[in-house]
């Protein structure tokens, strides 16, 4: 055992030494040159990749939205005209009966007066007629009574068939 | 402790007794080395044999007319996988690398290739210096060690495994400035090129590894992970390459792993927060079980880096002696009719090294998130 170690410090602390300095050197020259800037460009790009995936699906999600938005708004409007079209329709029907009515109370009402109107005028005429009807009788009247007392004869038959009739009254 | 934790602890026992075991018979053939090379083996011949095991390994050309001597495939394995002064290129041909001595009297400079391969010994300005085995000794006038002399020798050389770990560090350095300059340069956008290869692997270790294991708190340890993850993955990588700028057993070096699972020993502590040390100090069990419980607790601390340190050596030697066993195959038989044959296992050992290669630096970094993970868990259990 003994001479299994001997001599061991005397021919191999020198490439220990060595060793451990080349190492030593190459991790400072590595982590200077090599490892800080990859880590950092890998680092920085994983990172500007990972938003750019992030932006990407906010974008998606915004365009969800805005198109979910888009619907809603088209909705909206086609409920909107729709609305508007049913007020539209029912200010129409109404002024349409509203207009009916109303032709309809002015025509009974033209229709009411004209009645009015011709039954006057009927009146009017008819009295003339029972006028002209009486003066004509009158004058009728007065001339047969004319002709009857030129005649003494004639009148006194008459009287006495005027008589004749009371006595059977 | 969920029913995990004792799974994976005994885990990590059953790898630490086997990687004891491994390393036992490890010393064992460095022994018996040891004892042979003083019966006047010259080092050139295995230098030679091993040299032209490499040539073999690339042109398929059979060398053994070189090898006078019996082949000795342990020994040949065993100073490929070990660290070395010099770096053998091809041929003859190797790379000297500066020796860097640590005396008591002073320090001390000078090329390996003034050793010649251990032939010589090299006359400094204090002591006179001799490559045996591939350590340097402090040697008396007749070439014999100088042992209270070389006690005062510490050895503190650019050995091949220190040069292949700056190779690795350069390599990364480069790479990975590159990949973050681009990030600069398209900046926010898609990765493209060397970039895009890198990047699922950092995401890997982040996402695999260090948020499930740590938690919210991972970006601390984002660095350390990144680095050990791939600086294991790169020197395994390397290691696989047999021409010169790989074929060095960095992660099959156990000081490395050792430097590598203290680094791991030291973040895990000093990161942990209450709730771990009073898992560890103050355990819900009767107080009378403290006297085993506190000591168990606290080897549980220690023996957990330890298996991570023998875990990355032992896969990666493992890996390395098989492939080189398989290429021994040829001198063993000294016959290159065998060659084929050798060459179809090593590709298909390659290939599996290749994933282990990925598979322990993903282990270790794992295991290292995991500890982390236990000492920053804000859980009270």
């Amino acid at each position: 055992m003994d001479k299994l170690f001997e001599g061991l410090l005397n021919h191999h602390i020198g490439f220990v030494f060595w060793a451990t300095l080349a190492f030593l050197i190459l991790f400072l020259l590595l982590k200077k040159l090599a490892w800080k800037p990859i880590l950092g460009a890998i680092h920085e790009r994983e990172r500007s990749i990972e938003s750019a995936l992030a932006s990407a699906e906010n974008a998606k999600a915004e365009m969800a939205r805005l198109t979910s938005q888009n619907e809603a708004l088209l909705k909206e409007a086609r409920a909107e005209r729709d609305l508007i079209l049913k007020e539209a329709k029912e200010l129409k029907d109404k002024m349409i009966a509203e207009a009916r009515t109303s032709a309809q109370a002015e025509g009974s009402k033209m229709i009411e007066k004209a009645k009015v109107e011709i039954e006057g005028q009927k009146n009017a005429a008819l009295a003339e007629v029972k006028n002209q009807v009486s003066s004509l009788s009158i004058e009728i009247a007065e001339k047969i009574l004319r002709r009857q007392f030129e005649d003494s004869g004639k009148q006194d038959a008459l009287v006495s068939d005027l008589l004749k009739d009371v006595k059977l009254n | 402790m969920s029913l995990t934790h004792i799974l994976n602890s005994k885990k990590i026992r059953f790898s630490a007794v086997f990687a004891l075991f491994l390393m036992f018979v490890n010393f064992q053939t460095v022994l018996r080395a040891q004892t042979e090379s003083t019966h006047d083996h010259s080092v050139d011949t295995i230098l030679e044999v091993s040299q032209s095991n490499a040539a073999a390994e690339h042109t398929d050309h059979p060398a053994v007319e070189h090898g006078e001597e019996k082949f000795d495939p342990t020994k040949v394995i065993m100073e490929h996988i070990a660290d070395s002064h010099s770096w053998h290129l091809w041929g003859h041909t190797s790379l000297g690398l500066p020796v860097i001595l640590y005396t008591d009297k002073g320090i001390e400079m000078f090329s390996s290739s003034e050793f010649h391969h251990g032939e010589e010994s090299y006359e400094g300005k204090y002591y006179t210096y001799r490559l045996i085995e591939d350590k340097i000794f402090a040697v008396d006038s007749t070439n014999n060690i100088d042992k209270e002399a070389s006690s005062h020798v510490y050895d503190f050389s650019i050995t091949k495994n220190i040069l292949a770990i700056w190779i690795s560090i350069l390599l990364l350095v480069l790479i990975f400035s590159s990949v973050s300059s681009s990030y600069r340069k398209r900046e926010g956008k898609a990765p493209k090129g060397l970039q895009s290869f890198i990047e699922p692997i950092i995401l890997f270790v982040r996402d695999e590894i260090a948020r499930p294991n740590i938690g919210y708190k991972y970006a601390k340890f984002m660095p350390l992970l990144l680095t050990m993850f791939f600086f294991i993955w790169i020197n395994n990588l390397l290691g696989l390459i047999p021409i010169f700028p790989g074929g060095a057993n960095v992660t099959g070096n156990i000081f490395m792993t050792f430097v590598l699972s203290f680094i791991t020993l030291l973040v895990v502590n000093l990161n942990g927060n209450k709730y771990y040390w009073k898992h560890i100090l103050m355990p819900d069990v009767p107080w009378w079980l403290y006297p085993i419980m506190i000591p168990v607790e606290i080897i549980g601390v220690i023996s957990k880096p330890f298996a991570l340190m023998i875990r990355l050596y032992a896969n990666i030697s493992a890996g390395h002696i098989i492939v080189l066993s398989l290429i021994s195959l040829i001198f063993i038989f000294k016959s290159v009719a065998l060659a084929p044959v050798s060459v179809a296992f090593v590709l298909f050992m390659d290939v599996l090294e290749l994933l282990v290669a990925f598979l322990q630096a993903f282990i270790f970094t794992m295991l290292t998130a995991l500890f982390i993970g236990t000492a920053v868990d804000e859980h009270h259990h």
